[in-house]
């Protein structure tokens, strides 16, 4: 019921105008308490202090997922009830996502160099994140290349759908093939393999960065939302007759 | 840094960059909202306004 008023894009900015300076905050404190955990934890015992690396990086590569996720459940709205908030959700999500999935990719690569010896190898999680990167991007710059948001918003619903295919073949891939990338560690069947003293710093730098995410996304929202109400009013500027 | 061993140029570098893009994405989503807010504030100016009577502005 609540999310249905929300979804009115009146009601959204206005709720949106409160909800966010909190928001900011709270993100802020988490983040540098995150980063206090992160910087005070001990090194592990076969990676050393590369193991800091992971508090960033493995966030990163959940929430370069996630998004994808949420960008899916909107193109689900897009095509099906035709929302019109549905469009600027995915959108707005999209520059976000890919930011993430990039970190993922940079700080891994970073990881990768001093415990296996290579920037990269073409294994099946890297190259499936790597293809979720340039999935970000198309979809962006098919945004950027239709005029017509109406158009654009089927056709990058189409894709977004299409390319939610990848996020279990991402998930997986450590399992259905043998990859230099190591296999699950913290959502696997019989509990963490992690010890306590890196599990918290990872748990906080990973709702850190979601609350992040849905800082920057409603930001966003907020953002495109006004671009539309541009459009419109130029358009009608253009017709010469008032609203 | 060197308490970060012989590594703390890799952790370093992992840490910057994030700071780097995330600073980056913060700074983009708030100069496009200053530049969405003056297009319609130039809009307003104009006598172009919404049907509810309301400015833009004021949702």
């Amino acid at each position: 019921m609540f999310l249905a008023r929300l979804a009115n894009p009146s009601r959204f900015m206005a709720f949106t105008a409160r909800v966010l300076p909190w928001l900011a905050i709270v993100t802020a404190l988490l983040l540098a308490l995150g980063l206090y955990q992160s910087w005070t934890a001990p090194d592990d015992y076969q990676q050393g202090a590369t193991v800091k690396i992971m508090f960033i990086h493995v966030p990163n590569a959940w929430l370069s997922m996630f998004v994808w996720m949420v960008m899916s459940a909107s193109a689900l709205g897009t095509l099906v009830w035709k929302h019109p908030l549905a469009d600027v959700a995915a959108k707005a999500a999209a520059p976000i996502g890919a930011a993430f999935t990039f970190l993922a990719l940079a700080t891994g690569s970073l990881w990768g160099r001093p415990m296996w010896g290579t920037y990269w190898q073409w294994d099946a999680r890297l190259t499936s994140m790597l293809i979720l990167f340039l999935m970000y991007l198309s979809l962006i710059a098919l945004w950027r290349a239709v005029e017509d948001p109406t158009r654009a918003a089927r056709a990058a619903a189409v894709l977004t759908l299409v390319g939610a295919i990848n996020i279990p073949i991402i998930k997986f891939s450590v399992d259905w093939w043998n990859t230099l990338h190591q296999g699950e560690s913290v959502f696997r069947m019989g509990g963490p393999t992690l010890d306590r003293a890196f599990l918290i710093p990872l748990f906080t730098m990973a709702m850190a960065f979601t609350l992040l995410f849905i800082t920057l996304h409603l930001a966003a929202m907020r953002n495109e939302i006004l671009r539309r109400r541009i459009r419109t009013l130029q358009m009608m500027q253009a017709d010469g007759r008032a609203l | 840094m060197s308490v970060l061993g012989p590594y703390a140029v890799f952790i370093g570098t992992s840490y910057a960059l994030v700071v780097l893009v995330v600073a980056g994405l913060i700074a983009a989503i708030v100069l496009d909202y200053r530049r969405q807010q003056a297009e319609l504030r130039r809009l307003e100016a104009s006598g172009v306004t919404r049907r509810s009577g309301k400015s833009p502005e004021q949702t």
